[in-house]
C-alpha cells in the first residue's frame, strides 16, 4: 500500500471515533431516562410548604383556637461533623433539654439522615426562642424552622376541641399523606374537621448544589404551588357562657350542655373537671397526659357526650306526653298514689298529670306506662307487653333518646332505650311482661342517656314537640352550616299537649311545692325539672331547664355527680347559666358564691 | 519577492477559525460551569472565566508571534526545543509542586505551569526532524529505535510525575509512525491488545473451574485464547493457501498465541500489582463491575448523568445545575464536555464533536499537502496528539474510557494546556503557510 493512502485509514479511524461518540451521546441523552431521573433527583429538592391551619371562632367571632408562632430546633449531623462537633451539653442547657434527651435526639437525627435537618426540640414558643436565638450560631448544624403552635389560650372547651398533635405510625401508614413529624387533629373537632382545617400543602422545587443548599427555584417556579390555608371554623358556642360554665363547675364532677332550642345550636359544653388544651401540646404532653390519666376525677373523660346516666324523674315528662298523645290519659286524669306497687315521697294522694310531675309521683307513671304496655286486653300478657313495648320504644326514640342525634358528634354515645330485643336477650322471649320491666316507667332500669341527650330533651320540650339536631358548627370557612347538620325532627306530638307539662315545669321552679326553687332567675319565667340519679357514691344531682318559658332562648341540662338532689346543686347552676346567657350578667351573687365554693366531696345537701 | 507576500493570505483560516471557535466555546462553558448558574463574573480576574480570558489573550499573542517567525527557525532550533523540554521535565520532578498527587507543576507566583503540556510540541518537532532527515525512514531499524526513544524519554519522565493520561497521549503518535511506514500489523496488534485488555478485565474478576488443569482459574483465559486465535487466523488465512508459507504461518500462529497469553497474563498481574486502588476501581467501574465502594463510580456516574440530563436540546446556557452546582468534579477542566452535554444537549454536543473531527481531518489535509517531509510528519504528530486528547477526554465523560485526567484541547480551563496546544497548532500553520516555496 502506498504510504500516502494511509491518510484515508487514519481519517477513517478519526471519523469512526466521532460516530461512536455521537452514538453514545444519543444513547445517553435520548434513551437514558433513568440517568436523567437520577440527575433530576440530585439537583432538585422538593420543599413542602405547610399551609396555615384553620382557626376556630365562637358564634360572636371570638377567637378560640389560634396558631401562635413557634420554632423547631433542627439539627443536621453532617454539618456538625464537618465543623468538628459541638458542645452538646451547652446546647441542651440552652434549649432546655436534659443531657439524656439531647443525646437521644441526636442519635435519632443521625439514624434519620446525616445530611438532612431533623428536629431535636419541637414547638418552642416564640418568647422562649427569642431569648436563645442569638446563641444558636455557636452550634454548627443547628438551625431553627418557624412552625405554628396550636394554642387555646383560654383553655376552654378542651374536650370538644380535641387534640392536635404529632402523627403516629397508623396515620403515616393511612395513605392520607401524613409524614413523620407532621401534626394532625387526633380527637374532637380537630379530628372531625381535619380535612377542612388542614388546608393543602404547597410545593416548591429548588435547585440544590452538591452540599444540598438551595440555590434557585427549579424551572423558574413553573412546578411550584402555593399552600392553600385551611378553612376557619365558626362554632355555635358562646365563649362567655362557656367560660362562665367552666368557672362555676370548678371543683365538681359533672357537665353542662346548653342549646339554643330554636336552632339546635350548642351554646356551651362543659365537662368538669377539665384541662387546658395546651397542656397536651408541646413536649410536656407525655407528663401531663399521664397525670391527667391517673387523676381519679377523670378529667380527660368528656362527660357531656361519653357519660351515660339513667334519666330518672325527668323521664316522667316524656311518659306523660306519650300517654296524652295515645289518648290513654287526659291532662285532668287523676291516678291514686298507690305506694304498694312502687315507692313514692311527699304528701300527695291523687294527682293529675301536672301535679304528678311537680311531685314526681312514681305510682302515677307506673300506671301510665302500664296502660301503654300492658292494657290487659289481650289473653297473653307476654305478647301484649312485647307489642306495647315496641311502640313505646319508637315513641321514645322520636325524642332523640337512644339515637345519635343526627350524627353531628362522632364521640357521642347513643345511650340506651330498651327494646324488645334487649329484654328477649335478658329474660328470654315471652318470659317478660310489664311487671318485669316496670322500673323504666320512672326513668330507671335499662334507660341510659347522656347530658347532651337531656339538653336536647329540654330543647324539644321548649319547642313544644320538635327539635333541630344539635350541632356546634356555625360555618366552615365561608360556606355556612354543613348540609344536613340541623335537620328538623318532629316527635309527632301536637304542641297543645305540651301545655300541662310546661306548666308543671314552670311550677317546679316557681310554686311553693316545686323541687327546684333555686332554679329561679329574677324576672324570667323558668321551666325545669329535677332528677336525682341513684349512685353508690351518692346521688347525682340533675336538672334540665329552658327559659324564658314563652319564648325559649336557652335549654340546658346540668349534671353534678354525687352531689345529692337535683334541686340542690344542678338547679342553681342552671339558674346561673340562664341568667348569664339571658341577662349578660349575674346578679345572684350569693347563689354564685355558694355554687363556686362547693367542691367534691359534697357535704350533705343544704337548702 | 515571494517570501514577503503577506502571511495573512497564506495561513489556513479554516484551522484558525475552528481553534478560535473552540476557545470561545471554552470560555462560555467555563463561565457556565463555575458561575453557580446565577451571574457570570466575566471580567473578574479572580474568577476562572476571567483567568481563561487572560490565557486566551496570551495564547493568541503567542500564536501571532509564532506565525510571524519563519518556519526555518523552528526547524533549526528543534533539538534545542526538545532538550529544553526534557530539562524542564527533569526539573519539575525535582522542584515542582505536587497537585493531586502528581508532581507536574511549576509554581511561579500565583500561576502554575505544566511543562508536560509544552513537551508534546517539542517531541512532535523532534520526531519530525529525525524522520525527515533519515532516508530509510521508519523501516530502518536504527531510525525506528531512535524515534521510539525520542517519544519514550519524555513519556518516561512524565510517567514519573506520575501522569498516566499524558503518557497515553504519546502513545497516539503511533498514527504518525504508521503514516511514515510502520507496519499495519502493529496497528492491528494494538487493536487486538486493546480487545484482549478489555476481555481480560471483563473476565478477570470471575473465576472458573478450568477443564484441563482442574484448578480455580480465571475464565478469562478461555476467552483470550479464542479471541487471539480468531484475530490471528483472520490475519493468516491468505498465507495458508500457499503451501510453502505454511511453516511460517504455523510459526506466526504459535508466537502470536504465546504473546497473547503473555500479554493478558501481564495485564492481569499489572492490574492487580501495579495500579493503585482508585485506578483499578476506575477501570472496573467502567465495565459496570461492583468494586465494593459505592463512591468508586461517583465521577463517571455524575458525568454521565450530567450529559444525559441535557436531552435533545439541552437546558440552555447557564441553566445546567449538575455542572454549575458541583455535582460533576473538575467541571471546568477535564469534565468540561459535561457542560456542553448538559446545556446544549444532543444537538450541541453532536455539533461540538463534528467540529472537533473537522479540525482533526483539516490537520490531516494540511499535513498531506506538504512537499516538506518535516511539515507532514509534524502535522501528523499534531493530529495524533489532538486526537488522543479528544478520544480519552470525551470517552471518559461519556463513560467509554476510564477516568483519566487530561484536558480537552482549547476548551478546558487552564493556561498551560491552552498555550501548549496553541503553540503546537500555530507552528504547523506557519510551516503550512510556507509550503509553496520551501523545499526541505
Amino acid at each position: 500500500m502506498n504510504l500516502k493512502e494511509r491518510q484515508w485509514i487514519i481519517g477513517a479511524i478519526f471519523l469512526l471515533i466521532a460516530f461512536i461518540f455521537i452514538g453514545r451521546l444519543a444513547q445517553l441523552q435520548i434513551f437514558s431516562s433513568d440517568l436523567q431521573d437520577y440527575a433530576a433527583r440530585l439537583t432538585q429538592e422538593r420543599e413542602v410548604l405547610d399551609p396555615a391551619r384553620g382557626l376556630m371562632f365562637d358564634r360572636n367571632g371570638e377567637l378560640i383556637l389560634d396558631n401562635k408562632a413557634g420554632y423547631d430546633i433542627l439539627f443536621t449531623p453532617r454539618l456538625c461533623q464537618l465543623a468538628g462537633g459541638m458542645d452538646t451539653l451547652a446546647l441542651a442547657k440552652l434549649i432546655d433539654l436534659s443531657p439524656r434527651e439531647i443525646h437521644k435526639a441526636i442519635r435519632r437525627a443521625i439514624t434519620y439522615a446525616t445530611y438532612r435537618p431533623s428536629s431535636i426540640r419541637k414547638q418552642m414558643p416564640a418568647s422562649e426562642y427569642a431569648a436563645i436565638a442569638g446563641e444558636l450560631w455557636r452550634f454548627p448544624g443547628i438551625q431553627s424552622r418557624r412552625r405554628s403552635i396550636r394554642t387555646n389560650e383560654s383553655g376552654l372547651a378542651s374536650h370538644l376541641l380535641g387534640e392536635y398533635r404529632e402523627v403516629d405510625r397508623d396515620d403515616i401508614e393511612s395513605n392520607l399523606g401524613y409524614r413523620l413529624g407532621d401534626y394532625k387533629g387526633k380527637s374532637g373537632l380537630e379530628l372531625q374537621w381535619e380535612s377542612e382545617l388542614k388546608g393543602s400543602r404547597g410545593v416548591k422545587f429548588h435547585l440544590v448544589d452538591v452540599r444540598n443548599d438551595y440555590r434557585q427555584s427549579a424551572q423558574k417556579g413553573a412546578l411550584d404551588s402555593m399552600p392553600k390555608p385551611g378553612e376557619d371554623l365558626t362554632l355555635t358556642l358562646n365563649m362567655q357562657l362557656q367560660a362562665y360554665g367552666e368557672k362555676i363547675m370548678q371543683g365538681k364532677r359533672g357537665s353542662i350542655v346548653a342549646i339554643e332550642p330554636q336552632s339546635g345550636e350548642v351554646l356551651a359544653v362543659v365537662s368538669a373537671p377539665s384541662y387546658g388544651t395546651d397542656l397536651l401540646t408541646g413536649r410536656m404532653r407525655g407528663t401531663h397526659y399521664d397525670s391527667l390519666l391517673r387523676d381519679p376525677n377523670k378529667p380527660l373523660f368528656n362527660r357531656t357526650m361519653r357519660a351515660t346516666y339513667r334519666p330518672g324523674s325527668i323521664f316522667k315528662m316524656i311518659q306523660g306526653l306519650i300517654a296524652l298523645d295515645q289518648g290513654l290519659i287526659s291532662s285532668q286524669t287523676r291516678i291514686p298514689c298507690n305506694r304498694s306497687v312502687i315507692g313514692c315521697h311527699g304528701g300527695h294522694t291523687n294527682d293529675n298529670l301536672e301535679d304528678a310531675i311537680i311531685h314526681s309521683c312514681n305510682p302515677y307513671f307506673h300506671e301510665v306506662m302500664r296502660r301503654m304496655i300492658q292494657p290487659r286486653t289481650a289473653s297473653n300478657i307476654f305478647a301484649e307487653a312485647r307489642d306495647g313495648l315496641s311502640s313505646w320504644t319508637t315513641a321514645i326514640q322520636r325524642f332523640g333518646l337512644g339515637t345519635d342525634l343526627g350524627g353531628n358528634f362522632p364521640g357521642l354515645r347513643s345511650g340506651s332505650v330498651p327494646d324488645t330485643t334487649l329484654y328477649d336477650k335478658l329474660y328470654g322471649r315471652k318470659r317478660w311482661a310489664y311487671s318485669t320491666i316496670y322500673s323504666i316507667s320512672i326513668g330507671e332500669g335499662e334507660l341510659l342517656t347522656t347530658p347532651l341527650h337531656m339538653a336536647n330533651l329540654a330543647a324539644t320540650l321548649a319547642n313544644r314537640g320538635e327539635f333541630r339536631t344539635p350541632h356546634v358548627i356555625q360555618s366552615v370557612g365561608s360556606n355556612g352550616k354543613p348540609v344536613g347538620t340541623d335537620s328538623l325532627i318532629q316527635t309527632g306530638i301536637p304542641p297543645e299537649l305540651f301545655e300541662p307539662i310546661i306548666n308543671a315545669m314552670n311550677a317546679v321552679t316557681e310554686s311553693s311545692e316545686g323541687t327546684a326553687p333555686l332554679a329561679r332567675v329574677p324576672g324570667i319565667k323558668v321551666c325545669g325539672k329535677t332528677g336525682t340519679v341513684q349512685d353508690s357514691k351518692g346521688n347525682h344531682s340533675v336538672f334540665i331547664a329552658f327559659a324564658p318559658a314563652d319564648n325559649p332562648k336557652i335549654a340546658l341540662s346540668v349534671y353534678v355527680e354525687n352531689a345529692g338532689a337535683g334541686g340542690d346543686w344542678a338547679a342553681p347552676i342552671a339558674s346561673l347559666m340562664m341568667e348569664k346567657y339571658l341577662m349578660g350578667d349575674v346578679q345572684q351573687t350569693d347563689k354564685e358564691l355558694r355554687v363556686i365554693r362547693a367542691t367534691y366531696p359534697f357535704a350533705n345537701a343544704i337548702k | 519577492m515571494r517570501r514577503t507576500a503577506p502571511i495573512l493570505q497564506r495561513i489556513d483560516w479554516i484551522t484558525i477559525g475552528l481553534v478560535v471557535t473552540f476557545m470561545a466555546l471554552g470560555i462560555l462553558n467555563i463561565a457556565s460551569s463555575t458561575s453557580g448558574a446565577e451571574s457570570v463574573e466575566w471580567f473578574d480576574i479572580n474568577s476562572k472565566v476571567g483567568k481563561q480570558f487572560i490565557w486566551v489573550f496570551i495564547a493568541l499573542v503567542i500564536a501571532a508571534v509564532t506565525l510571524i517567525i519563519e518556519g526555518e527557525f523552528f526547524i533549526r532550533t528543534t533539538v534545542i526545543h526538545y532538550v529544553v523540554n526534557i530539562v524542564l521535565l527533569i526539573a519539575v520532578l525535582l522542584i515542582g509542586k505536587t497537585v493531586g498527587g502528581a508532581k507536574s507543576w511549576f509554581g511561579i507566583g500565583s500561576i502554575s505551569l505544566q511543562p508536560s503540556e509544552f513537551a508534546k510540541t517539542g517531541t512532535a518537532l523532534m520526531l519530525a526532524w529525525l524522520l525527515s532527515r533519515s532516508d530509510g525512514k521508519i523501516r530502518n531499524t536504527k531510525t525506528l529505535v531512535q524515534s521510539v526513544l525520542i517519544v519514550c524519554i519524555p513519556a518516561a519522565l512524565i510517567m514519573l510525575q506520575p501522569d498516566a493520561g499524558t503518557v497515553l497521549v504519546y502513545g497516539g503518535l503511533i498514527f504518525a509512525f504508521y503514516r511514515e511506514g510502520l507496519s499495519g500489523n502493529v496497528l492491528i496488534a494494538v487493536f487486538c491488545a486493546l480487545l484482549l485488555l478489555i476481555a481480560t478485565i471483563l473476565t478477570g474478576a470471575a473465576s472458573y473451574d478450568y477443564p484441563l488443569l482442574g484448578v480455580q482459574s480465571s475464565i478469562g483465559w478461555l476467552w483470550l485464547i479464542l479471541l487471539s486465535l480468531g484475530s490471528i487466523i483472520w490475519r493468516l488465512i491468505p498465507g495458508w493457501v500457499v503451501p510453502r508459507n505454511r511453516k511460517r504461518v504455523r510459526k506466526a500462529t504459535l508466537i502470536s498465541f504465546a504473546m497473547a497469553l503473555a500479554f493478558s497474563a501481564g495485564v492481569h498481574s499489572s492490574l492487580e500489582g501495579m495500579l493503585k486502588t482508585h485506578q483499578k476501581e476506575r477501570i472496573y467501574v467502567l465495565f459496570g463491575m461492583d468494586v465494593g465502594n459505592p463512591d468508586a463510580d461517583y465521577n463517571i456516574r455524575h458525568a454521565k448523568a450530567a450529559v444525559s440530563s441535557g436531552g435533545w436540546t439541552g437546558k440552555g446556557f447557564l441553566q445546567g445545575p449538575m455542572t454549575a452546582y458541583g455535582f460533576v468534579p473538575e467541571q471546568e477542566t477535564d469534565f468540561i464536555f459535561c457542560t456542553i452535554g448538559e446545556e446544549w444537549g444532543f444537538l450541541g454536543s453532536t455539533v461540538a464533536i463534528a467540529l472537533y473531527t473537522m479540525l482533526l481531518l483539516r490537520i490531516l489535509v494540511l499535513a498531506e499537502r506538504q512537499r516538506s517531509d518535516f511539515t507532514r510528519i509534524y502535522g501528523y504528530a499534531v493530529a495524533s496528539i489532538l486526537f488522543m486528547h479528544f478520544l480519552i477526554n470525551v470517552g471518559m465523560v461519556l463513560g467509554l474510557a476510564p477516568v483519566i485526567g487530561i484536558p480537552l484541547p482549547f476548551l478546558s480551563a487552564g493556561g498551560s494546556s491552552l498555550v501548549g496546544f496553541t503553540l503546537l497548532v500555530a507552528i504547523l500553520l506557519r510551516l503550512d503557510a510556507e509550503r509553496s516555496y520551501v523545499l526541505r
